[in-house]
């Protein structure tokens, strides 16, 4: 089965986002989720949606070929993926290599060290701060991306609305 | 969109909501979940839906895509100013405890500061990124 309207694809995506976003509180991490949900249910969608209304609603129909060495690929990929969780620790295991070491450092410690009671925050702000600093360059960069790629609306927007204004100018008298 | 008076009522109650939302994640994060990174997306969700609403030049008229683009520097501008002030001040790059004379005091301070760095530049780069798109007439 498969949706071609790219609107509908658009508010799964989103739903999407909004259900793993409840995952994430159950799991008991409230700041992903906060993510999630403002992030991938939020700003995505919309920022889809403003493609969608440039470009078209409709997914074009392709002839599909079956191809058999990709499907062999991705079967031997899969496999090797499901093996290699095999070794992982269980969920909430407390005896992982990152509750025994990391964690009692930081959830005993850091309240001390840093005088504030919500550890994410430290870890992020001030343990890993060269982290967060790089983070905040990459969303930088992202938004001077598109203004490279799709330039400013404003500009343009302003420059469409005065020839299109000149325009009407022109043709009033 | 006249027309949807319901849909304008109500809004009109949400935005300010949202926006104080915004403030709170942002300035509780060390209390609560959250931080920059999620304040300033709420705050820019509050200006999507109030160009929704009002329409582009409305919100541009309250935040100019020219000061969401300056913004979007300033904001890391700030972040990595903390780090080269601690270093200034005799620690390493990013060691708040420095900033201020009691430790822990410091590191508060240290994480505010930076927090709000991240929150202005996502929240001016979420705006940049709205409006480029939302800007942009179709080709036909």
């Amino acid at each position: 089965m498969r949706i071609r309207n790219l609107l509908a694809v658009t508010m799964l995506t989103g739903i999407y986002s909004l259900v793993v976003a409840v995952l994430f509180v159950l799991m008991d991490a409230p700041d992903v989720a906060l993510t999630e949900a403002a992030v991938g249910a939020g700003l995505m969608v919309i920022l889809m949606l403003g493609t969608i209304a440039l470009t078209t609603q409709e997914e074009r129909r392709h002839r599909v070929r079956h191809n058999l060495l990709a499907l062999v690929v991705v079967a031997i990929t899969g496999a090797a993926l499901i093996y290699a969780t095999l070794d992982m620790p269980l969920f909430g295991d407390p005896e992982a290599p990152a509750h025994a070491h990391l964690s009692p450092r930081f959830t005993q410690e850091s309240p001390e060290e840093i005088g504030i009671p919500n550890m994410v925050t430290s870890v992020l702000a001030s343990y890993r701060g060269i982290d967060t600093l790089g983070e905040a360059v990459v969303v930088f960069a992202a938004a001077v991306g598109v203004l490279l790629v799709l330039g400013s609306g404003s500009v343009r927007g302003r420059r469409a609305k005065t020839a299109a204004r000149s325009r009407q100018e022109d043709e009033t008298p | 969109m006249n027309r949807y008076i319901v849909l304008r009522v109500v809004s009109g109650l949400m935005i300010p909501m949202i926006l104080i939302f915004a403030f709170y994640v942002q300035f509780h994060g060390e209390y609560s979940p959250g931080g920059g990174f999620q304040a300033g997306i709420v705050f820019t969700a509050a200006f999507v839906v109030y160009t929704l609403l009002y329409g582009l030049d409305a919100a541009q008229k309250a935040i100019p895509p020219e000061a969401a683009h300056a913004l979007s520097a300033i904001g890391v501008l700030l972040f990595a100013a903390f780090g080269f002030a601690s270093m200034f001040l005799g620690g390493n790059f990013l060691e708040y405890k420095v900033l201020l004379p009691n430790d822990q005091a410091g590191e508060t301070f240290g994480i505010i500061g930076i927090e709000l760095g991240v929150g202005i530049t996502v929240a001016a780069v979420g705006l940049t990124l709205f409006y480029s798109f939302a800007g942009r007439r179709s080709e036909e």
